[in-house]
């Protein structure tokens, strides 16, 4: 028989640590493809997040600047985490991670490093070899993965600070695909956080990974493609606080037959 | 200058090319010929004629860009 999963494996309740360094809360948002930046501010304060992923480009040096994301992500005092979104080689992924840091004055990047335009899967072996330069270099790396537990080993003994599983490709709100492939992964990795990153359609795809044991998840389009953008970020933190939740809580066995819930003596006949 | 020639005093700073542009220095970072630019040199090093110079900030963004913005990298290379 399958057990169900333990109950989590880092530290209990909602705060996720991430390489030494405690947010509030287990979830992390993507802050791309909002509707307007004021939509996107009212999102990203309603999920509760303390943890948001920003892009790097190229100033549009014929536009003056109006309000950033960052002016956002400061007033809510929601951490920022670069990506590499869009880099499809370690060597793009290395060169816009040194930027990053020395634009946000922070160490931690999300390495995201694409082999297919169509998936939008990871190149693990860029991946791998990206993870290694940049930890070298001292970021903390948390690598954009998919849910194959050799990798995911692979990116740890390199140093990576956490590893984030894809549940099914980024912006296409399937769900989990493969349940038991993200659990054997949150079981076999124990030492750094695994955090399910793309897939998550709805509320209950967050809460079930958080069910699974997964210690956070990242999303963007979930929330941000939503019907109501600020609606959905609420769900979203009400699902991930609830899938962890009764993951400490410890479900009951499933059964076959039915278990009575009321005495039966004293019974009126 | 991302992407463009522009002109600019010989021998000027990154952080006096960021102002006269309006930009904010704590918000970029700057690449020149290919390597980024540590914050403490921003002040020191001194741009020449010919520098390829790249200024990044941060957007909003949460995994690979949008098709639109694909498109636009293919149509610029």
């Amino acid at each position: 028989m399958l057990a169900e999963p333990e109950r989590g494996t880092g530290a209990k309740g909602q705060a996720l640590t991430i390489a030494g360094r405690t947010f509030p809360s287990r979830l992390i948002v993507g802050t791309g493809k909002y509707p307007s930046l004021a939509i996107a501010r009212q999102a990203i304060a309603a999920s509760g997040t303390s943890l948001a992923t920003v892009a790097v480009r190229r100033v549009d040096l014929s536009r003056r600047e109006g309000e950033s994301i960052l002016d956002i992500l400061e007033s809510l005092q929601v951490a920022v985490l670069p990506n590499t979104a869009g880099c499809s080689t370690a060597e793009e992924a290395v060169r816009t991670a040194r930027l990053a840091r020395e634009a946000g004055l922070s160490d931690l990047v999300k390495l995201e490093v694409i082999g297919d335009e169509r998936t939008l899967y990871p190149d693990n072996e860029e991946l791998l070899k990206a993870t290694r330069i940049l930890v070298k270099e001292g970021f903390i790396v948390l690598p954009y993965t998919n849910d194959d537990l050799v990798v995911a080993r692979r990116l740890r003994d390199a140093g990576a600070a956490a590893v984030m599983p894809l549940a099914a490709p980024i912006g296409s709100g399937l769900g989990i695909q493969n349940p038991v492939a993200l659990r054997i992964l949150i079981e076999a990795i124990r030492d750094v956080p695994v955090i399910v990153d793309a897939g998550v359609g709805t509320a209950s795809d967050a809460t079930i990974v958080m069910e699974l044991g997964a210690d956070g998840v990242l999303m963007n389009t979930g929330i941000a493609g939503a019907a109501d953008p600020v609606a959905m970020a609420r769900a979203m933190r009400l699902a991930v606080e609830s899938g962890r939740l009764a993951l400490e809580a410890g479900r009951i066995p499933k059964r076959l037959h039915a278990s009575a819930s009321s005495p039966i003596e004293g019974t009126v006949r | 200058m991302n992407g463009t020639r522009r002109e600019a005093p010989d021998g000027v700073t990154p952080t006096a090319l960021l102002e006269s542009l309006g930009l904010s220095p704590g918000r970029v970072a700057i690449e020149v010929n290919g390597r980024v630019v540590r914050r403490s040199d921003l002040g020191e090093l001194r741009l020449r004629d010919g520098d390829v110079v790249v200024i990044v900030q941060f957007v909003g963004g949460g995994c690979w860009p949008s098709r639109s913005a694909v498109r636009a990298r293919r149509a610029r290379r």
